[in-house]
């Protein structure tokens, strides 16, 4: 047996994940189903001699992480769904002020207080801004244990290499299930990033300045530009995206999360029936995967997105298809779990 | 014998300087700054003791007191 | 003749912005010559509010954030515990701190954050143009309270040293103003006293400042340094709110 492999729920390989990459603090506010993640926390950051802090709300959260980012330092905050609204203010600054930080969602059901079942309806704020202004957020969507850890890892280096916030958006359903997960045993991976904008005391230098209010003349729009860039930048670099049979594939199913750990099963049943179908999964969902979606929307092929939603990512699976091949939904909204017959059942109806 | 020093393009005009003046040695002048304000000047060196009331008071950090 | 009185290191050269008569001005002078004097210019971290002092990032010669409307003292929070050795301090107004931030304000102070909060009170919004503040008096006018403020529709006017005096954390809360010479040299005491405090390792402290806002109250600035005395220091008296 590997030593290394530890069985774990999927908020606690998300904590690890953020420990070996070196995160030096962490700031939280309970909230179902991610009461692990600060609990945790709370035990390990203070034995490693690092920053726990629960915060009076999610706002002071991700302000506590703003502060502590702006002198460079590795820093977290963790919700799920309502308390991730609140952030969001705090994640606009971020952006608007480009520092780094990592962010985990551990999706519930919504609108409002929702329940406390897992869902994918924060696709649509994730990705498409959530708090005000000309901005993006980088999304990583694990679908397992292992990629609690390693995703949540991974974030802190993007989001230092690009000053800017990840988010990593999960959902209730991975966060408290259980897997072995492999475990690093490697020092923090540290690229070296420039620093010349951290605020840490103007000690033999210039003082600086973080702020996001740019009011001179043209300062705002020049300053979106060369945001523009760094986004630009990110979507050729960063794009993660598993595909499997997709090259003799008549229908293809696309989703991320959860929903394509049913998906991939579903997938595999159809082919044994020789239904042929193929299976593309968005890790990042911004930068969103359009290129590898629009080379497979070709043929007499059929797309069909499976969400836990009303149906969110589908709108981009379309604009990237670009009409050439139909495109169908199967959703489950208010934290409904999709399921593996209803999926085969829907694949079936599309042959 | 002291003074005190004004930036005249600095000055606003809000006058708080002569009010605490306890030896009157601060007047309005009559000619205009670049900002259009008739900026205070200093025109008594006999009287002036430096106490600094004036650079206390300055919101705009444009005086200088010399003692 | 030597001088005795001048710019401080800790303010950059840039004129500010504020209207004359304005009382922030002072303010930012008093921080700075505090700074100075306790030899903290290079390892100060401030952090400007959202208002008419937002940019008093311009003004102060050391690194300076911005931060949302009413979180500095969480961005404090933040930057204090992974830079325990740094100085760390809020400047912001009644509508960042008394309203939209009152409850970073609170938390700040009960968790006793080892940080120094300068409070500027001047009964009203500035940069938006005048509208009432928490700490508007009962039946002042305002962009927002046109027939005066009335206690019944919006309240009473907030006390936060009053307020955070019935916190744990908080080990120094004062009042001052600096609409003439005496009050002028009490908020110098009271503000280096705030910053000495973090230095020493003692916990929250917040330095309650009332301020002149001649153009928002519709006075002269002689006029407006007038009515602090005559009418609000009778609502926000001057003091000592807790010391330990």
């Amino acid at each position: 047996m590997d030593k290394n492999k530890i069985l774990m729920k999927g908020n606690i390989a998300l904590c690890e994940g953020a420990i070996a990459a070196g995160c030096l603090a962490y700031f939280g506010y309970p909230i179902t189903p991610q009461n692990e993640v600060p609990a945790h926390m709370s035990k390990r950051m203070v034995e490693l001699n690092r920053v726990f802090l629960q915060a009076e709300s999610e706002l002071a959260a991700v302000n506590m992480v703003f502060g502590a980012s702006l002198t460079g330092t590795r820093a977290m905050t963790s919700s799920s769904s309502p308390g991730i609204s609140l952030k969001q203010e705090g994640i606009s600054y971020l952006a608007g002020c480009e520092l780094p930080a990592v962010i985990a969602n551990v999706q519930r059901g919504g609108p409002g207080l929702g329940n406390i079942a897992g869902s994918q309806s924060d696709y649509f704020q994730t990705t498409k801004g959530g708090g005000h202004g000309d901005y993006r957020t980088i999304t990583l969507a694990p679908f397992s244990v292992q990629e609690m850890y390693d995703f949540t890892y991974q974030a802190f280096n993007l989001a230092e290499k690009y000053r800017n916030p990840v988010m990593i958006l999960s959902d209730g359903v991975v966060g408290q299930m259980m897997e072995p997960v492999v475990i690093r045993q490697d020092k923090p991976q540290k690229q070296k990033h420039n620093r010349s904008w951290v605020l840490d005391g103007c000690k033999n230098r210039k003082p600086r300045l973080i702020r996001s209010l740019l009011m001179a003349e043209g300062a705002l729009e020049e300053f979106n530009w060369k945001l523009k860039k760094k986004y630009d930048e990110i979507r050729k670099n960063e794009i993660r995206v598993e595909t499997q049979d997709i090259e003799d594939a008549d229908i293809i199913l696309v989703a991320f999360g959860i929903a394509a750990r049913v998906a991939k099963a579903a997938m595999k049943q159809a082919r044994s029936e020789g239904i042929k179908v193929g299976y593309i999964r968005p890790i990042t969902l911004w930068p969103f995967p359009e290129n590898v979606i629009r080379d497979a929307a070709r043929g007499k092929r059929k797309f069909l997105v499976a969400e836990m939603n009303l149906g969110q990512m589908v709108e981009d699976v379309r604009l990237a298809v670009e009409g050439k091949c139909p495109v169908d939904f199967l959703g489950r909204p208010g934290g409904g779990l999709i399921n593996q017959e209803e999926l085969l059942n829907k694949i079936r109806s599309l042959k | 014998m002291s003074k005190v020093k004004i930036e005249s393009e600095k000055c606003k005009g809000c006058y708080l300087c002569i009010e605490v003046c306890p030896k009157k040695c601060l007047e309005v002048s009559k000619e205009f700054n670049k900002k259009g304000y008739h900026p205070v000047e200093f025109v008594n060196d006999k009287e002036c003791t430096g106490c600094g009331f004036c650079y206390q008071i300055c919101p705009e950090v444009c005086i200088e007191v010399y003692k | 003749m030597n001088k005795i009185l001048s710019r401080p290191e800790s303010l950059t050269l840039i004129q500010h912005s504020y209207c004359p008569g304005c009382g922030h001005g002072i303010i930012h002078r008093i921080i700075a010559e505090c700074i100075d004097e306790l030899g903290v210019r290079e390892k100060t971290i401030g952090i400007a509010p959202v208002g008419c002092a937002v940019f008093a990032y311009d003004y102060f010669n050391f690194d300076v954030t911005e931060a949302a409307h009413g979180r500095p003292p969480a961005v404090a929070t933040g930057i204090k515990r992974v830079l325990p050795d740094r100085v760390v301090f809020t400047y912001q107004g009644d509508g960042d701190l008394a309203a939209i931030g009152t409850n970073e304000t609170v938390h700040a102070a009960n968790r006793s954050e080892n940080i120094t909060v300068i409070f500027v009170n001047n009964a009203v919004y500035g940069m938006t143009g005048g509208q009432m503040a928490p700490t508007t008096i009962e039946k002042q006018k305002t962009a927002t309270t046109p027939f005066g403020r009335d206690i019944k529709r919006d309240g009473y006017p907030l006390k936060v040293c009053e307020l955070l005096a019935a916190t744990g954390g908080a080990v120094y809360l004062e009042r001052v103003a600096v609409n003439n010479i005496k009050n002028i040299m009490k908020t110098r005491k009271a503000i280096k006293k705030a910053f000495q405090n973090q230095i020493d390792n003692k916990g929250f402290s917040l330095v309650e400042v009332l301020s002149q806002c001649p153009v928002n109250w519709g006075m002269t600035p002689k006029e407006s340094v007038k009515w602090m005395d005559d009418v609000f220091v009778k609502h926000f008296p001057l003091g000592v709110y807790k010391d330990i």
